[in-house]
């Protein structure tokens, strides 16, 4: 009887190959077809125009792809920022755009990449330095079509790196927090100890230091790789930011993405339950405007990091038909960071802030990347 | 008589599971004003084109050699949750010693392959000898031992096996490429299908787990132990299996084939231990074990299936249907076929006694 099973399991094995084995060649000669078009997009800078017959019918400029980071969108923060710039370019460029989000533990951003590319599209970014390899891998299978990647530079000709200069935003911040301190004491809570965030560390404890070196900081991590939840644990947030706030700081600095959240809501309870206000300091966008009306009053500032801009700009390259690969580092001097004046909590401070911004751009300062 | 009904029934059960998560998928895809035809097809179109029937069989490998670790303690009646943990100490200690030593192409990808496999199995033996010296259930134990797996991996990867390079501030923590000659080629070239994504050359080694898990658990002594202790202990017990070394064997062999599940993926196309190394499969294995009832080839068929759903799914979200769908997809299906097995299970069961009691009354 077990024989007769396999039999039949056989039968149907070979029966689902072979129809799998009809599909394959067919579609495998479609997506070639497809693979051409971007390459003729490009040749022609009128891309406008949308000229060659197997492109998507007239109307969109450029079609888009991104793919986002682990937490994907509604994070507040990083990869919806990313997605502020998807969308003004679909308004301000009318780009046809697709987003998608990789499983849980990542392992399929290669495939996704390259179902972009299958697609005909003619710019695909991955959101976060952790695209590396996947986009590395898929540019070099794909050398006609355009992609970007945020936080991190690879090597194929055909991939636009988009790195930011956190520290300097952090620096100023870091000043920030130092002109508002009251204890002298600040905190300062990152997402997963490795060398980008500490990057945000190193700009923000050499802002503080440079207005008062007596400043006490403490600086805590949510998580150590290979564990990134860091980035997207508020609970834990909260945690850290409790004790920090319970050990004397007074404005806590932050860069751990949706861990963040959990600093905004101790800010409000340690304000509330102490009867002095303390401070928190949000990152990538502009969080004031992220939080819920009641937390709004605890966020200082929050240090900009222009992922929007970053990726409209390459989309627009696209358009133009100028994208180049290589290195682009969005910083202070073209306001790539920064901070943000929402709320008008640092209204009172804001020239000694531009008066550092300046020094920074003029290179009269220079801010450490390295703790 | 019955045994005809059976067998038509356990073969019936996964098609009537797969219709019913269809048909459930497809009302909710109404629901939210999608056209579930639409759907289906573009999920089976794009699912059998030659690069997904690759990605499928890449994917279906790790998935496979995970259900048959879990088949082997479930077969004896030990729930080893704790593949997680094994598989992923056992990729990393393999990517990381693989990495420094250098050896003769063979000999090197054998000797990466037992360092898998013995420090899973090692990892396992830990939770067999708790249940059996200590009483400890093997759930409880496995689970936390995945706590302490991945944390002694974490703790590993970062401090000890990862060389940071100053120059490159980016870089995050990874072991050392393996040299070529722990890499197992792919096995494009062999199929002609060279035009298609790399085909991991592991593929033949799951083929022999499963061939190995046949033998072993059908074909041998032990194995014949491992089932009757599985079906009745006590009785078991009484023909002279001794529970508590099969216990420290099953699970001894369990987590050996467990350090196998991230080989694929280490020798075919990572080549070296990351941050992006695929985990989860442990887990995962667990609903392929239960689909395939333990079956060799059961569980064939349903890291396939599994594998075809995740690979097609991804195509939805380029047509903005939510590719969530696939989940509940296999949710429905996975608990459809365990329902679907113990109906039939009972129904043989009340046949059986029918049958029994009515020549007791004849006679």
């Amino acid at each position: 009887m077990t024989r007769m099973k396999s039999k039949w399991l056989i039968l149907f094995m070979v029966f689902g190959l072979l129809i799998a084995a009809c599909g394959g060649s067919d579609t495998a000669e479609e997506a070639e077809v497809v693979e051409e078009a971007p390459a003729e997009t490009l040749e022609s800078p009128a891309t406008t125009a949308a000229p060659t017959a197997t492109a998507a019918p007239a109307g969109p400029t450029a079609s888009v792809c991104m793919v986002y980071d682990i937490g994907g969108r509604g994070d507040l923060s990083f990869n919806d920022m990313a997605y502020a710039g998807l969308e003004k370019a679909v308004n301000d460029l009318g780009v046809d755009a697709q987003d998608l989000e990789p499983n849980e533990g990542g392992e399929n951003r290669a495939e996704l990449l390259s179902l972009c590319a299958d697609d005909g599209k003619d710019v695909i970014i991955g959101v976060g330095f952790l695209f590396g390899d996947s986009i590395t891998e898929v540019a070099t299978a794909y050398p006609d079509v355009n992609f970007g990647i945020i936080d991190s530079v690879v090597e194929p000709a055909n991939v636009s790196g988009m790195v930011f200069a956190e520290h300097e935003g952090s620096y100023l911040v870091g000043v920030a927090a130092a002109l508002k301190t009251q204890t002298n004491k600040v905190g300062f809570i990152g997402g997963v100890e490795f060398p980008l965030i500490q990057k945000f560390e190193a700009g923000f404890v050499a802002g503080v230091k440079a207005v008062n070196p007596d400043i006490e900081i403490d600086i805590k991590y949510a998580t150590v790789p290979p564990d990134f939840s860091g980035f997207s644990d508020p609970a834990k947030g909260k945690e850290i930011a409790l004790a920090q706030y319970d050990a004397g700081a007074d404005v806590i600095y932050h860069a751990a993405g949706g861990t963040g959240a959990g600093l905004f809501e101790a800010a409000k309870e340690v304000s509330e339950s102490s009867g002095s206000k303390v401070w928190a300091i949000g990152v990538d966008s502009d969080q004031y405007n992220t939080v819920s009306a009641e937390l709004q009053p605890y966020i200082l500032t929050s240090m900009l990091k222009r992922v929007d801009v970053a990726v409209y700009l390459t989309i627009e390259s696209v358009v133009n038909g100028t994208f180049a690969g290589g290195v682009t580092t969005y910083d202070l001097s073209v306001d790539g960071v920064g901070y943000s004046t929402s709320g008008g909590y640092v209204d009172d401070i804001v020239s000694q802030l531009e008066d550092y911004k300046s020094q920074i751009v003029s290179g009269a300062i220079t801010v450490p990347d390295t703790p | 008589m019955i045994k005809y009904t059976t067998k038509i029934l356990s073969f019936l059960t996964p098609l009537i599971a797969l219709s019913t998560a269809v048909l459930i998928c497809s009302f909710i895809l109404n629901l939210i004003d999608q056209d579930p035809v639409e759907t289906f097809k573009s999920m089976w179109e794009y699912g059998i084109t030659g690069k997904s029937l690759v990605s499928i069989l890449n994917r279906s490998v790790p998935l496979y050699i995970s259900a048959v670790a879990v088949a082997v303690g479930f077969k004896m009646g030990l729930f080893n949750i704790g593949v997680e943990g094994q598989y992923l100490l056992g990729a990393l200690l393999a990517a990381a010693f693989g990495s420094y030593m250098s050896l003769p192409p063979v000999l090197h990808v054998l000797l990466i392959l037992v360092m898998a496999s013995v420090s899973a199995g090692l990892w396992a033996a830990i939770a067999g000898y708790l249940k059996v010296k200590k009483g400890i259930h093997e759930v409880i134990s496995t689970i936390m031992l995945n706590y302490i797996g991945t944390g002694t991996v974490a703790y590993l990867l970062a401090q000890v096996f990862f060389e940071k390079d100053e120059g490159d501030s980016l870089k995050v923590p990874q072991t050392n490429y393996l040299p070529e000659s722990a890499m197992i080629p792919p096995l494009n070239k062999m199929l002609g299908i060279e035009d298609l994504p790399d085909l991991h050359g592991f593929l033949i080694g799951a083929i022999f787990i499963g061939v190995f898990y046949y033998w072993l658990i059908w074909k041998t002594s032990l194995g014949f132990d491992l089932r009757a202790t599985g079906s009745n202990p006590v009785a078991a017990k009484f023909s002279g299996a001794d529970p508590g070394r099969l216990i420290i064997l099953a699970m001894v062999i369990s987590g050996s084939i467990a350090g196998f599940v991230g080989m694929s993926g280490l020798t075919g196309y990572y080549h070296r231990y990351t941050i992006d190394f695929p985990s989860g499969l442990g887990f995962a294995g667990i609903g392929v074990a239960l689909l395939g009832r333990n079956h060799p080839i059961g569980m064939a068929l349903g890291a396939i299936l599994i594998s075809f759903l995740e690979r097609s799914s991804q195509i939805l979200d380029l047509k903005d249907v939510p590719k969530e769908i696939e989940r509940i997809m296999q949710g429905i299906i996975i608990l459809t076929v365990v329902v679907g097995y113990e109906i039939v299970r009972r129904f043989v069961l009340t046949q059986q006694i029918k049958e029994a009691s009515k020549e007791v009354l004849d006679e």
